[in-house]
């Protein structure tokens, strides 16, 4: 992606810019999420990885939808943008197609993306553009205090299905996985830092829509739904491969690594389906898929040169 | 095979002396099966007639469906032109020239009241003679429906014609139709080539002579056939004019405003804004998005504008209803943002193709909560194109959403207007990301007028997150009583200011009287032909059409007292005064009026109709002698 196409006075790398960011260049103010809710540690997360990145304040934005996790961006001190109930995708969509140059991280609940949202989760994931999109699926929502979500697991109980949740969950890798032009998926887990932390940078710097499930608990209403899987490691696979995320801290912990290349799509469905084990890392990555925000740069016009197109547009049109 | 046929209709003579008629204005109506091309047809003839130097306005005739079934008369398609020696605002009243390709579709514009009592209607003739026995029945049935209307039927041998030189006459029938056209009004067949090769030059060079050809066909046979020509004198005009439609005008608008970013859905009557714009937004430096629904149409909109330049959205009334969440993010976040909105029949998917202005309350308030927002209608072609201008500048500088409501009637509507003189400050200067000022506040309200400045993603020192919660002026979440309180009355005071900016309406007429009609967006030209004609007969009428819906534009209350009645005129359902159960309580008027009520405490009454076509000015010269009659007014009641 290159900055100077962007259209917009003084955008662009800043020449003489030395600025060093470090954490409290981009902490807002503090998180009013519950304690223990898994939103805190992806928001450690990616502070974390705004530091490592040194990606620049005013050049990043973070886009969100509705619902807990979606206050993300209020506690950032970057660009914000908290909209509305499942729209995050298509803002984001304008602010990078405007505006090339601006980093855009998009942040949503499963409810946001997966159930009043999916229209524009599936035609963001082929649109394919330079973004982040993170799904915070605790399977549950919250803000409106414990409704069935479409990937709240069957049979649990929830306000809206007190005597067990209906159907199978929906699965957001299988789904991401079937669609055309998917480019980057990952799936990780809040309670695992180091995993979420490297998951989501091999994310942003992949070119495309970098997607990645973070699995979370929500401690009011779904605080044990991984409890099996946070006690003991072996329910855990981790999908290891140079072109995915290695984390060499865990290997004491978690053993069971498939060495899995992401590039396999095949394959990543077929793990993406297979529901035996809890599995993280890159589960699948293709570079060479088209772009929307690349193939869509419009040359830059001054004020000059368009009114003297449309002057000969109008000559077409003259009596 | 002879049928009851030749008794009704004349063939046409061999060798006839042309009388020529010299007219004021002339309306003439082209149609066809749908897919047969008579659409291109009047467009040609539209846009040649105005080259000319004719006064003109079009309106097309369109079926829902792309191919309905051939020889109905719902397949109906078409064009209408009215031509006249000054400059005309509106379709007219009746059709006083008919080009039909079968026997069907002119029983479906006689049926629905389209043509004049005396009407010349040239007919194919190929249906008389047809070997399908069920044609040939269809056909005579027709023109004995027809006989009593007293028309001039003349059957013209187009197909037989056109097979001459083109083996398919479906597809050549239209120019030689245009050709019967150029004959009868004396049209320049130099610009009628030139019209042909910019329609279809791009096709093929071969598809440019062929069309020609037959429209040469066309244009020598009713020279020696055909014993009268139309003479709707021309002028030159006295200043440049472009010649376009509604929506091709307001696509040219959104070019001239700079503007950088669209993104739609496909929709009726909006869509060919999109088609406009795909050819050459790029070449502008914009981005024509198609997104995957009207809601994210909406959205990328507003994400870019978030970003940038201000952004638009173009949609027709379904698809305002879908965005109307995404306005109020939009207004609530004072994003500015600018929505086309090129209304049609409704409620639900209604009468897509088809005029009304049924969505204007939904414009203005169809919305959770208070959406100050404004709303603004053009009125004719010409301000098609500077509409789009006016609602940029105005959505940026108080930083909300302007609506531009368009129709149907002006989308496809095409009329010369003084060709724009353009100007630099139309468009949207380049943002400048400037560091923000430590201290600053994202909506750091001047409390007087409501308005703050923007800052853009990429300004150091902005770093704020926006949001459609409720908020304060440092955009954090606030649900204190006061602050929402305060926040209201900064986004609702800047509809104030704007409103003092704006001058009165203008009033067509006298500035007081007995009657006063008020209207607002396509319907300006039959309202004001119509008020013309009853002054002329003596009738105590005036006018005024309302350009700004939201903020109204200042002194209403005040003119409406200069009149004995005020009453709207409005292309949206309301009842009858004089319907079962209607009580002047429980009585639902037109939108405009409902709201000209509530603002200005005046008895605003209405007359409108949801016909599916624009109004007649003839009508409206009946509703005003039956409003200004000393018997209680019957309310008109024939829609056409």
């Amino acid at each position: 992606m290159s900055e100077s196409m962007c259209n917009i006075v003084g955008c662009g790398p800043i020449d003489d810019d030395e600025r060093a960011f470090e954490l409290g260049d981009y902490e807002g103010p503090t998180a009013r999420w519950c304690p223990g809710c898994g939103d805190h540690s992806v928001l450690s997360a990616v502070q974390r990885l705004l530091v490592s990145e040194q990606l620049k304040p005013e050049q990043t934005v973070f886009v969100s939808g509705i619902g807990c996790s979606s206050r993300f961006p209020h506690y950032l001190k970057t660009y914000g943008f908290h909209g509305i109930h499942g729209r995050a995708f298509p803002v984001a969509t304008g602010v990078k197609l405007h505006r090339p140059d601006l980093t855009v991280f998009v942040v949503m609940g499963d409810g946001d993306c997966c159930s009043i949202g999916a229209a524009h989760w599936i035609h963001a994931v082929r649109y394919n553009m330079n973004m982040v999109a993170m799904l915070l699926d605790n399977s549950i929502y919250g803000l409106t205090k414990k409704q069935t979500s479409p990937t709240t697991p069957q049979g649990l109980k929830t306000n809206t299905q007190p005597f067990g949740s209906f159907l199978p969950p929906l699965n957001p890798l299988s789904t991401t996985l079937g669609t055309t032009n998917v480019s980057f998926v990952a799936q990780t887990a809040e309670w695992i830092p180091a995993h979420l932390y490297a998951t989501l940078r091999a994310a942003h710097q992949h070119k495309g829509l970098g997607f990645v499930r973070i699995l979370q608990r929500c401690p009011m209403y779904t605080g044990s739904l991984y409890d099996r899987a946070v006690k003991d490691p072996s329910l855990v696979e981790l999908l290891v491969h140079d072109d995915g995320v290695v984390v060499p801290d865990l290997d004491m912990i978690y053993r069971n690594r498939l060495a899995h290349d992401p590039s396999d799509l095949d394959a990543a469905r077929r793990l993406a389906e297979n529901g035996d084990r809890i599995r993280l890392g890159v589960f699948f990555r293709d570079e060479n898929r088209p772009r929307y925000d690349e193939i869509r740069r419009p040359p830059k016009v001054s004020t000059n040169e368009r009114l003297a197109l449309l002057n000969a547009e109008l000559d077409k049109y003259a009596v | 095979m002879a049928s009851s046929t030749n008794v009704l209709a004349e063939p046409a003579s061999a060798a006839p002396l042309r009388s020529s008629i010299r007219l004021p204005e002339h309306t003439v109506e082209i149609v066809s099966d749908s897919g047969e091309g008579a659409q291109k047809c009047g467009q040609i003839f539209g846009a040649v007639s105005a080259k000319m130097g004719n006064g003109v306005w079009t309106v097309e005739i369109i079926p829902a469906e792309i191919q309905p079934p051939p020889r109905t008369p719902e397949g109906a398609s078409g064009n209408r032109i009215r031509v006249g020696s000054g400059p005309v605002t509106n379709w007219g009243d009746a059709v006083q020239l008919l080009v039909a390709f079968n026997e069907q579709v002119l029983l479906s514009r006689h049926r629905l009241g389209a043509l004049a009592p005396n009407a010349i209607i040239l007919v194919e003739n190929l249906w008389a003679t047809h070997s399908n026995a069920d044609i040939r029945a269809a056909w005579g049935k027709a023109l004995e429906e027809l006989a009593p209307a007293g028309y001039r039927i003349i059957e013209v041998p187009m197909e037989e014609q056109c097979l001459t030189i083109d083996e398919n006459p479906r597809k050549g029938k239209n120019m030689f139709a245009l050709g019967l056209l150029a004959s009868i009004y004396g049209r320049d067949l130099g610009r009628i080539e030139d019209q042909i090769a910019y329609a279809f030059r791009k096709k093929s060079e071969d598809v440019y002579q062929r069309n020609v050809a037959l429209m040469r066909l066309g244009y020598d046979w009713a020279e020696s056939n055909l014993d009268f020509r139309i003479d709707v004198p021309t002028s030159e005009s006295t200043q440049p004019l472009v010649v376009m439609n509604g929506n091709e005008a307001l696509a040219m608008g959104a070019l001239a405003s700079g503007m950088e970013l669209c993104a739609m859905y496909p929709i009726t009557p909006a869509t060919s804004v999109s088609h406009f714009l795909a050819e050459v937004f790029e070449k502008f430096g914009g981005i024509l998005h198609q997104a995957e629904d009207e809601i994210a149409a909406a959205g990328v909109a507003i994400g870019a504008s978030y970003a940038g330049k201000v952004a638009f959205t173009v949609t027709s009334g379904p698809g305002l209803a879908l965005k109307t969440e995404f306005l109020g993010l939009a207004i609530m976040t004072e994003t500015p943002l600018v929505v086309i909105n090129v209304q049609r029949g409704g409620p639900s998917t209604g009468l897509p193709t088809k005029v009304e202005q049924s969505d204007l309350l939904a414009a203005l308030f169809a919305q959770p909560g208070d959406a100050p927002r404004i709303v603004i209608a053009p009125s004719t072609i010409e301000e098609c194109f500077h509409s789009v201008v006016t609602a940029r500048r105005l959505a940026e500088a108080f930083r909300t959403v302007a609506i531009v409501l368009s129709d149907a009637n002006l989308a496809t509507g095409v009329q010369p207007f003084p060709r724009p003189e353009l100007c630099a400050e139309w468009s949207a200067a380049e943002p400048d990301l400037v560091p923000v000022a430590e201290g600053t506040r994202p909506y750091e309200w001047d409390t007087r007028l409501g308005l703050s400045t923007r800052i853009i993603p990429g300004q150091p020192g902005g770093m704020f997150t926006v949001t459609g919660l409720a908020h304060d002026e440092r955009s954090k979440v606030a649900y204190g009583s006061g602050v929402h309180q305060h926040s209201s009355a900064m986004r609702s005071r800047k509809l104030a200011v704007l409103q003092q900016m704006l001058m009165p309406p203008r009033i067509h007429g006298d500035e007081s009287g007995e009657l006063l009609i008020v209207g607002w967006g396509s319907t300006r030209g039959a309202i004001e032909e119509a008020v013309d004609r009853a002054r002329s007969e003596g009738l105590s009428v005036s006018s005024t059409h309302l350009t700004f819906l939201s903020p109204l534009e200042p002194g209403l209350g005040e003119i409406f007292r200069r009149f004995g009645k005020v009453m709207t005129v409005e292309i949206n359902y309301s009842d009858d005064a004089s319907d079962p159960f209607i009580t002047s309580e429980n009585r639902r008027r037109g939108q405009l009026a409902w709201l000209l009520r509530g603002e200005t405490l005046v008895d605003v009454d209405c007359w409108t109709r949801v016909p599916g076509e624009p109004l007649r000015p003839g009508a409206i010269v009946d509703v005003i002698r039956a409003s200004l009659s000393p018997k209680p007014a019957t309310s008109s009641g024939d829609l056409r």
